[in-house]
C-alpha cells in the first residue's frame, strides 16, 4: 500500500516449505467454495494458511507453494501477499502484538500504551525482542474503537487494556510461549 | 426509548445459536419471502422501506437493487461488505458476533430477491474470529434446510460462504472489495461499468453492508412503509451507532433516524455524557471520512435547530457547518484532545491504506502526513496550513474512488474550523511538546476584539 510497500526478499537458505496434509484439505474445502474456473479467489485464505504453518510469516517458498496448490504464477501470489498489511513477509516473533494507533483509539490512550510497551519490550516498534518472543506493530483502526485501547494477537482482541493489564498480558504470553495465529480456533 | 429492530434479540439466552434464534422468530423473512412473495415483491418492500445503505454513503437500497442486471444465463451475485475499517466503526462485528443468523436471514432474503444462487460475505482479516462465529451459523443454516437446495421447498437454490480479507481499508470500496474477492490486489475499477453490470468475476453483483442486510429482516417481515414509519423525512428506520473517544458509556446504540443528537450524546441511554465530565470539544459523528465538527455545531445547527441523528440533519449547513452520518462511527473529543493531533492521525491513516493507483491520494496522503507531523511537534510554519488546505483541494475529486475525498475533507474541516488552533502549535512550539499537551492546559481560543 501506498505508505508501506513491501518488498518480497528472497532469503537464501529459507527453509523449504510444505503444507501439512490437515493444510491441504482445509485448502481444497476453501478452492470448493469458488465456481470452477474462479479458484484463485482462494488466493487470500489460503495465504492465511500458509501463513500460519510457516510459523506466522509467508517465506517465497510458502507463497510459492501457495502458487502451486492454486497452479497460478509466482507473481500472481507476490504482488497480493505485499498488498494486505496481515502478510508478514518477514519473520515475527512468538506473539505479534499489534497495537491500533488510529484517533478513537488514540484519544482513549494508544499511544501510552505504546509507548509502555516499547519500555517494557525494550524494542521499538516494528522490532522484535532478541529472544524473539515478541514482535510489536502499530496498526490501523481494529474495529475495537470503544474498547479502547486495544491490541490483537492471532486471533485475539485484547480490549480495555491499562498499563497493568498490559504487564499481565505480556507475562501471560512468556509462560505459555505458545504462538498465536489468526487461524487459531 | 425507540424501537430496536436489529438489537431486539441480542443478549437473549442461546440467541446466537440456530434454535434460540428461530425461537425469537428468527427466519420469518425467509417463509415468508419464499412462500408467499415473488423476488419482485420483495424489491418492492425495500423500496418502499426507504432504506439506505448502512456503510456510509447511504445510497438506496431498493434503487441500487433496481439496477441489477439481468442477462438470461448469466449468474448474478451478492456480496456482503462486511469489511468494516471505517475508523470510529464496530457496529457490524457487534451484529455478526453478538446476532449472527441475522446477517444470514438477510443474506438469504436478499438473494433471493436479486435471483443469486450464490453468495459471499467479505469479512476483515482482523476479525478472523468473527467469521469463524459466521462460518457457524451458516453450517447450522445448512443442516436445518435455510441454505443448500430447494430451500422450503420452493425450488430456490442458495449457497453461501465466508471470505475472509486480509487487512485493507480500501477494500470497503466495493469494486477494491470485488478485485480482492477475485483473489487480487485491492485497487478500486474505475467506474462504469457498476459492479450491478460488472461485478463479481464480471457478472452483476450487489455488495451491501452488513447492517443495510440485516435490515432487510425486519422490512420483509413487518412490510416496507411499516418500516418507513420510523425516523423522519428520508432518514427512515433505525440505524447502528458505534460510539467511542470522550464519552462515558462507548458502545453500539440502535437509534431511530430522528434522536436528537443532544439526547444521543448526553442521556444515559446512550453516551452517557463526556467523560471526566468536561466540556465537549468536537464530533466526529460518521466515521474518520466525515467532517469533524465543533460541539455547538454538532448540538445545533448554524440555523440554531437542534441537529437530529439523520442523513439530512447532520450534513445541514454542507461542509460549512454541517457534517455527514457516514457508517455510524461515532468519536467525541472533550478539550484536553488535540485537533492538530487527531487530524495528523487520520492523514496517516489515509496514507497508510490509499492503495496507490491515483497519484493525488498517493503522494497527497504523504504530503499532508509530513506537514501535519511538523506542525504537530512544534516544526510548523504558518503558511503550512494554507499549503494543507491547497493540498486537500487537490485531493478532493482527483482520483478513482472516495478514498481521496474521504483524506481530504477532515483536514478541511480541521482546518475551516479550529485554524486557530493550528496556528497555536505554530507560534509556540514549546507548548506542545508533550504529546498529550492540551491534558493539562486545554486549548482555549484567543478572543480576538474587533471595533
Amino acid at each position: 500500500m501506498g505508505a508501506t510497500v513491501k518488498a518480497v526478499t528472497v532469503r537464501e537458505g529459507t527453509p523449504p516449505f510444505a503444507f501439512s496434509e490437515a493444510a491441504l484439505a482445509e485448502c481444497r474445502t476453501i478452492i470448493a467454495r469458488y465456481p470452477e474456473g474462479k479458484s484463485k479467489s482462494a488466493l487470500l485464505p489460503i495465504l492465511h494458511i500458509a501463513q500460519s504453518e510457516n510459523n506466522g510469516w509467508l517465506s517465497v517458498n510458502a507463497m510459492d507453494a501457495v502458487a502451486q496448490v492454486l497452479g497460478i504464477q509466482h507473481i500472481e501470489v507476490y504482488e497480493v501477499a505485499s498488498f494486505y498489511s496481515m502478510f508478514n513477509l518477514h519473520p515475527v516473533g512468538t506473539y505479534h502484538l499489534e497495537v491500533c494507533r488510529t484517533s478513537p483509539c488514540m484519544l482513549r490512550g494508544a499511544d501510552d500504551l505504546i509507548t509502555h510497551l516499547e519500555k517494557r519490550l525494550n524494542i521499538h516498534v516494528g522490532e522484535t525482542t532478541k529472544d524473539g518472543m515478541f514482535t510489536l506493530k502499530a496498526v490501523e483502526c481494529l474495529g475495537a474503537c470503544g474498547y479502547a485501547p486495544m491490541l490483537q494477537c492471532g486471533a485475539k482482541f485484547h480490549e480495555h487494556l491499562t498499563p497493568e493489564k498490559a504487564d499481565a498480558l505480556i507475562e501471560q504470553m512468556r509462560a505459555e510461549n505458545k504462538r498465536q495465529n489468526y487461524t487459531d480456533r | 426509548m425507540g424501537r430496536k429492530l436489529l438489537l431486539e434479540h441480542i443478549g437473549k439466552p442461546g440467541i446466537r445459536g440456530l434454535e434460540g434464534y428461530r425461537a425469537n422468530g428468527g427466519y420469518r423473512s425467509v417463509e415468508k419471502a419464499l412462500k408467499t412473495m415473488t423476488p419482485e415483491a420483495v424489491v418492492d418492500e425495500v423500496k418502499k422501506s426507504g432504506l439506505r445503505g448502512r456503510g456510509g454513503a447511504g445510497f438506496p437500497t431498493g434503487l441500487k437493487w433496481s439496477f441489477l442486471a439481468k442477462p438470461p444465463g448469466v449468474p448474478r451475485h451478492l456480496v456482503c461488505n462486511a469489511d468494516e475499517s471505517e475508523p470510529g466503526t464496530f457496529k457490524d462485528r457487534y451484529l455478526m458476533e453478538f446476532i449472527p443468523h441475522l446477517l444470514v436471514e438477510g443474506m438469504i432474503t436478499s438473494s433471493f430477491a436479486l435471483g443469486a444462487n450464490l453468495s459471499y460475505i467479505y469479512i476483515r482479516g482482523e476479525y478472523f474470529y468473527v467469521a469463524r462465529i459466521l462460518e457457524q451459523a451458516i453450517a447450522e443454516a445448512y443442516a436445518a434446510g435455510w441454505l443448500g437446495k430447494n430451500i422450503l421447498g420452493s425450488g430456490y437454490d442458495l449457497d453461501l460462504h465466508v471470505h475472509i480479507g486480509a487487512g485493507a481499508y480500501i477494500c470497503g470500496e466495493e469494486t477494491a472489495l470485488l478485485e480482492s474477492l477475485e483473489g487480487k490486489r485491492g485497487n478500486p475499477r474505475i467506474k462504469p461499468p457498476f459492479p450491478a453490470v460488472k461485478g463479481l468475476w464480471d457478472r452483476p453483483t450487489v455488495v451491501n453492508n452488513v447492517e443495510t442486510l440485516a435490515a432487510v429482516v425486519p422490512i420483509v417481515n413487518e412490510g416496507g412503509e411499516e418500516y418507513a414509519k420510523l425516523g423522519i423525512g428520508k432518514s427512515t428506520g433505525t440505524k447502528l451507532i458505534s460510539a467511542g473517544g470522550h464519552i462515558n458509556k462507548p458502545g453500539v446504540y440502535e437509534i431511530d433516524l430522528s434522536l436528537p443528537a443532544e439526547e444521543f450524546l448526553m442521556s444515559d441511554e446512550y453516551c452517557g455524557g463526556i467523560s471526566g465530565g468536561r466540556p465537549l470539544k468536537a464530533v466526529v459523528p460518521g466515521g474518520s471520512s466525515v467532517p469533524i465538527i465543533p460541539g455547538e455545531l454538532f448540538l445545533k445547527t448554524a440555523k440554531g435547530e437542534p441537529r437530529l441523528m439523520s442523513y439530512e440533519s447532520l450534513s445541514d449547513g454542507g461542509f460549512a457547518s454541517g457534517s455527514m452520518l457516514g457508517s455510524g462511527g461515532f468519536y467525541a473529543y472533550n478539550d484536553t484532545a488535540c485537533i492538530v493531533r487527531s487530524t495528523w492521525n487520520h492523514t496517516r491513516f489515509y496514507h497508510h491504506e490509499s492503495c496507490g493507483q491515483c497519484s493525488p491520494c498517493r503522494e497527497g496522503t504523504g504530503w499532508m502526513e509530513k506537514v501535519l507531523h511538523r506542525i504537530e511537534h512544534g516544526g510548523g510554519h504558518m503558511e503550512d496550513i494554507d499549503l494543507l488546505w491547497d493540498m486537500q483541494r487537490k485531493i478532493e475529486g482527483n482520483t478513482i474512488c472516495p478514498l481521496g475525498d474521504a483524506a481530504a475533507w477532515p483536514v478541511a474541516s480541521a482546518i475551516r474550523h479550529f485554524r486557530d488552533e493550528f496556528e497555536f502549535h505554530v507560534k509556540y512550539p514549546t507548548k506542545v511538546k508533550d504529546p498529550n499537551h492540551f491534558a493539562k492546559e486545554p486549548f482555549r481560543k484567543e478572543v480576538k476584539m474587533y471595533a
